[in-house]
């Protein structure tokens, strides 16, 4: 399912870059998820401000590469279904 | 034995005191024999260090640990760290004010633990009038914009009322809601009899906390544990013994799990003594039972042994009386028999004529003066 709209990180959840785990970790209640890379790649850019078009492009030029969207579309529902990232 | 990663989770118990007397309480009965505290210098120090191995995690927690009048300047100097701060509290002393200064010092979220959506139970359970309090204490958590886990321990005489429990967190606000049915370690272990439920309790139980989220949806998420006398394999403990946990207590030992201290012949560090890394990297106590290499039969060849790493010493101590032994929840150990007994007996419809012991200074000096 393809979702319009901007993402960003839920503010019950905190992300950073952890360097004891040389990874970006998200942090919420007496929990942490371990982020691969390109899920804080795509979590970085969950600003409430773009939307998934322009994360799209974004990623694909910081990367050179094209075709990203059906992989980032997954992991957005993938995020939503856990909360990690709300709707506007 | 490979060199254990870095130790993710700090529990800081700032104090064995505690306006509460909970009969489930799993702070240790001597908690009386321990009471010098480390001062604000010793736990900025220990704050310091865990974060420089890689600590993320940080729960202040007791005893109460609003009780500490240096809370706010612990809770500021982690936040500056960079951990993600956890206050877990009975929401005695977090009044409009202190609350004001610990968002400002930069706490991230409280834990409110609940005895029970009953006054009577909850005053009755905790010893103390603390019912209305916590109330107040939910909205003020929720007016300062904090995420609210809602702690209830389970147990026979409330696991009946989980139904009204979860609505009353619903109405409170709360995101995440612990039913955390009760372990039996320390105080609880002391009132097993009266705690653990009967089957058919946790059966109905399980069904209301289903029930519920089907209902709830995503507004909250419930985490149901059962106590694992009713399981068949042990627990992961502390996911692994030295594995991501450090727990300080408030004389300043540091221990894997925050009721380690009652293994014998095992001695525990203390942060006035050695510093942080070195206690988990290098201690006898942080690396006795890490890995598999302790293990005794019929942990040492069993193909389950890497999944749940002989679930808890400290079970396998107070049932089995050896912590190298296979924790006797698990029903392939020689000693299940004596879970499957305490089951048993709590089937029956009065189960203990013993009172219930309070956690009190005074039981606790009591429990020690036993021979």
């Amino acid at each position: 399912m393809e979702r319009t709209g901007s993402p960003r990180l839920n503010p019950l959840f905190r992300m950073q870059w952890e360097q004891a785990q040389q990874s970006w970790v998200l942090l919420y209640p007496e929990g942490m998820v371990k982020l691969n890379q390109s899920a804080a790649e795509i979590l970085r850019r969950c600003d409430g401000e773009r939307d998934v078009a322009a994360i799209v492009a974004d990623l694909e030029q910081a990367f050179a590469t094209g075709g990203l969207a059906g992989d980032v579309n997954a992991f957005l529902e993938i995020a939503g279904a856990q909360r990690w990232v709300v709707w506007k | 034995m490979t060199t254990p990663g870095p130790p993710l989770w700090l529990l800081a118990e700032l104090t064995y005191r505690c306006p509460l007397h909970c009969v489930f309480c799993y702070n240790p009965v001597d908690f009386s024999a321990h009471e010098q505290e480390l001062n604000t210098e010793g736990w900025l120090r220990v704050l310091r260090e865990a974060r420089e191995l890689g600590a993320v995690q940080c729960g202040f927690s007791g005893g109460e640990p609003m009780l500490r009048a240096d809370l706010e300047i612990l809770v500021a100097e982690a936040h500056r760290l960079g951990y993600y701060t956890n206050l877990l509290t009975s929401g005695v002393g977090l009044n409009e004010q202190r609350a004001g200064m610990l968002r400002a010092a930069g706490l991230d979220h409280i834990q409110l633990s609940l005895q029970d959506s009953t006054r009577e139970m909850n005053d009755f359970l905790s010893h103390t009038r603390t019912f209305d309090l916590k109330q107040r204490v939910a909205r003020l958590i929720k007016d300062h914009g904090w995420p609210m886990v809602l702690n209830v321990v389970m147990h026979r005489l409330n696991i009946d009322h989980i139904g009204r429990i979860i609505e009353m967190a619903d109405q409170l606000g709360a995101e995440y809601v612990e039913l955390a049915n009760s372990q039996y370690y320390s105080w609880a272990q002391l009132n097993r009899e009266h705690l653990l439920p009967t089957r058919e309790q946790l059966a109905r139980a399980e069904a209301v906390t289903n029930e519920w989220r089907q209902r709830l949806g995503e507004r909250m998420k419930l985490f149901f544990v059962v106590p694992d006398y009713y399981e068949s394999r042990p627990k992961k403990c502390m996911n692994g013994w030295g594995n991501v946990f450090l727990t300080v207590t408030p004389d300043g030992t540091a221990l894997p799990c925050h009721t380690a201290r009652m293994l014998p012949g095992l001695e525990f560090p203390n942060v006035r003594d050695m510093g942080v890394r070195e206690i988990w990297y290098d201690s006898e106590g942080f690396n006795r039972y890490r890995g598999t290499g302790w293990m005794k039969e019929p942990c040492r060849s069993c193909p389950e042994k890497e999944k749940d790493l002989g679930g808890c010493r400290c079970q396998a101590y107070m049932l089995a009386g050896d912590p190298a032994m296979a924790d006797p929840v698990c029903d392939k150990s020689p000693q299940h028999q004596v879970v499957s007994d305490a089951v048993l007996q709590a089937q029956q419809s009065t189960p203990t004529s013993r009172p219930l012991v309070f956690r009190t200074p005074e039981e606790s000096r009591r429990l020690l003066a036993r021979p």
